[in-house]
């Protein structure tokens, strides 16, 4: 299971058996979610998935520098808890955290302008594609070192719990993340103080460019390790908008309660490599296609088609987002490159950056 | 007016502070309950309660991530990391997430946190559990550092480090918990980024941090019998750093002598001699000389930390010689 033969350029990984998804759940087309809480889920995995594909166009043209990772094929777990969440509600993200962002409700011009390093850029082009960041909108901040983000969530959590605020801390990363020390502390933590968190395992079956399962010691990374805390075993289908937004809700709604942490793993695929930069040719092909047939958004449509609602509703969503996408592409190369002035600007909260006089 | 140890000071200016501001809380390893390892928390849990003063697990990565996360989120926070040392298992939080997240934000996030530490030997504790990380943290954009030298000065630059609205590395020094002084009654609130001459003199400068600030004052009253007049300075924050104090007194003195208890390379007595010899070069009568530890892991046994950390012997006979 280990080691396979290099042949014809292929990665060794790619020459493993294929880990193939569960087939699709119809019965969740009967899922007591309101119609239009679906479509507004379909109308977000369609920014998600239009807004990166675009973003993938302008890395091809050298207009997006440095790296970034596209969620690609696994927009329905950003979409079901993103609308699960209330206002005020808190999201913790990693570098693979543009879907999160848009998601809370960020303003796409700004988050691509932001990829582009610009002036009108969410972070002014401080941050880029692995930082993207919106208080105003509840999204915290987007994570570059693994499992860091899992300990502040929890902080977050704690304030709220602390203000008697009733948000709820929603937390993000990696199958990869869960063998990282920082996990299992946070873990340990949001249990013992029964904090108002939910920790999100995305597992899409790949750390980097290894299989998860070939380092880690249970099949499932998170789910399986969630009773060493106290926590149910959560696993639900991540490329089904409606599966997470069910159990988003109930964890959501749990945390917010008072009876503490939950965490799921939610399994899904990356459709691409890993970041820019990946072309991905070390995963076996038939699981790249038995993944990209399981695609979360054409399944969502057929879904709805299904549930009565008219193709032409479904296109017109389609065409306002792809409006909406080629308006924040104007908008993002409208915007000046960053001057001298923003350099020096934000170590401080006086808003410079002197460390002596 | 009461006297203080420098141990109690830290509660003390702690306490001042959470009376002031009730959101205040903090966390820690054994904080609560315990009172600390150093006992230097004795007494918060009983006025204040465990919702504000937590007892944490050993989890340096989620103690300092929870300060991060109730920061940004409205409640501000004082973390303990037991001792310095321990820095370097949640140095990711201190050195990526907490320095850099309003930078990176373009000013979206604020994290007023103090981190306090057990910094420093003459302990006995070995390489792990007695050095002086202060460069360590003094070298990360967006983090300031502060090292007091007496018990006043801790409760001043503690009022001071928990209402900057920036976060702070606050270093209590592990062989000054049973100094005493004096401290007033009343609201004491002191200032980040200014240095403090404590003693004056005209012929040489001496820049000291914390543990080193009384050997330095102890040699300089030596150096007085053989005709050296010294000039003291307790630098007291690294980050902000009063330039100014320094380079002023530099130019009085024409020498300067910084005393480090952090191993030689990259000591932040490196960074002021390099302002010094940028900008008071021609002020100058003899090269800037560092007298510091030497760069090894520090020994457990008595005579050899003894040895390796400057004692008032070390910076005496430096001074004597290299001002001759
Ligand atoms: C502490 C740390 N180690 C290694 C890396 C390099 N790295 C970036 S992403 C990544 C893979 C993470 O995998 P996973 O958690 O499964 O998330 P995914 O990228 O699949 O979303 C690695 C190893 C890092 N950023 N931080």
């Amino acid at each position: 299971m280990t080691t396979q033969i290099r042949d014809e350029g292929l990665y060794d990984y790619a020459l493993r058996e294929p880990r193939l998804p569960e087939p699709e759940n119809r019965d969740n087309d009967r899922l007591d979610i309101p119609i239009d809480t679906r479509l507004e889920m379909y109308e977000t995995q369609q920014l998600l998935r239009q807004f990166e594909k675009r973003a993938y166009d302008l890395f091809m043209q050298n207009l997006v520098k440095g790296t970034s990772h596209l969620s690609l094929g696994q927009e329905a777990i950003a979409t079901g808890f993103a609308r699960a969440q209330r206002d005020g509600d808190y999201t913790f993200a990693t570098y693979r955290g543009h879907a999160h962002t848009l998601a809370r409700g960020a303003d796409p011009g700004a988050v691509l302008a932001e990829l582009l390093g610009r002036e009108n850029g969410i972070l002014k082009g401080k941050g880029g594609s692995m930082h993207l960041t919106s208080v105003e909108h509840g999204m915290m901040g987007s994570y570059a070192i693994i499992g860091a983000q899992l300990t502040i969530a929890n902080g977050a959590a704690w304030s709220a719990q602390m203000r008697g605020s009733g948000q709820v801390a929603v937390c993000f990363f990696g199958d990869g993340t869960t063998n990282i020390g920082a996990f299992h502390e946070a873990l340990n933590m949001a249990a013992i103080w029964r904090l108002p968190v939910v920790f999100v395992c995305e597992n899409n079956l790949w750390m980097e460019y290894t299989p998860i399962d070939l380092i880690t010691a249970v099949p499932n990374p998170a789910a399986d390790r969630a009773a060493a805390y106290g926590l149910e075993s959560i696993i639900v289908d991540g490329n089904d908008a409606d599966a997470v937004y069910e159990t988003a809700a109930r964890v959501i709604d749990r945390a917010r309660r008072g009876d503490g942490p939950s965490l799921v793993e939610a399994h899904t695929y990356r459709e691409q490599g890993h970041s820019r930069a990946d072309p991905a040719k070390y995963r076996p092909p038939s699981e790249v296609e038995a993944w990209k047939a399981r695609d979360p958004i054409p399944m969502y449509h057929e879904r709805l088609l299904r549930l009565g609602v008219p193709e032409g509703d479904l296109s017109a969503i389609q065409q306002d987002v792809a409006r909406r996408v080629d308006e924040a592409t104007e908008f993002a190369k409208s915007g000046a490159h960053p001057g001298e002035e923003h350099l020096m600007t934000d170590v401080w909260a006086d808003g410079g950056s002197a460390w002596r006089n | 007016m009461a006297e203080l140890t420098y141990r109690n000071a830290v509660a003390h200016g702690i306490a001042q502070e959470m009376r002031r501001d009730p959101n205040l809380v903090m966390l820690g390893e054994d904080i609560a309950g315990a009172g600390g390892v150093f006992k230097t928390t004795v007494g918060l849990l009983d006025e204040f309660g465990p919702e504000r003063v937590r007892d944490t697990p050993i989890s340096e990565q989620a103690i300092l991530g929870a300060a991060m996360g109730a920061a940004m989120t409205g409640i501000p926070v004082i973390a303990e990391i037991m001792f310095s040392d321990f820095i370097a298992v949640c140095f990711d939080l201190l050195a990526n997430e907490i320095a850099k997240s309003r930078y990176m934000t373009a000013g979206q996030v604020s994290i007023p946190i103090v981190v306090r530490t057990a910094n420093g030997g003459g302990s006995r504790f070995g390489a792990q559990h007695s050095q002086s990380v202060e460069n360590w943290v003094m070298m990360i954009p967006g983090l300031k550092v502060v090292a007091p030298s007496t018990p006043l000065d801790v409760v001043g630059l503690m009022a001071a480090s928990v209402r900057d609205p920036d976060p702070v590395v606050f270093l209590e020094h592990k062989s000054l918990m049973a100094d005493k002084q004096d401290v007033p009654d009343g609201e004491i609130v002191d200032e980040l980024g200014v240095a403090r001459v404590v003693r004056e003199g005209s012929d040489c400068t001496i820049a000291a941090l914390a543990l080193m600030v009384p050997r330095a004052l102890e040699a300089a009253a030596r150096l007085e019998d053989q005709g050296i007049s010294a000039e003291v300075i307790d630098v007291r924050t690294l980050v902000p750093l009063d330039t100014q104090a320094i380079l002023g007194s530099v130019t009085k003195t024409s020498r300067l002598f910084t005393v480090e208890e952090n191993p030689r390379l990259c000591g932040w007595g490196a960074e002021i001699a390099s302002i010094v010899s940028d900008e008071v070069f021609w002020d100058l009568d003899g090269p800037v000389v560092r007298i510091t530890t030497p760069h090894i892991p520090l020994p457990a046994a008595e005579a050899l930390e003894d040895m390796a950390i400057p004692s008032v012997d070390l910076v005496t006979e430096t001074i004597t010689k290299r001002m001759g």
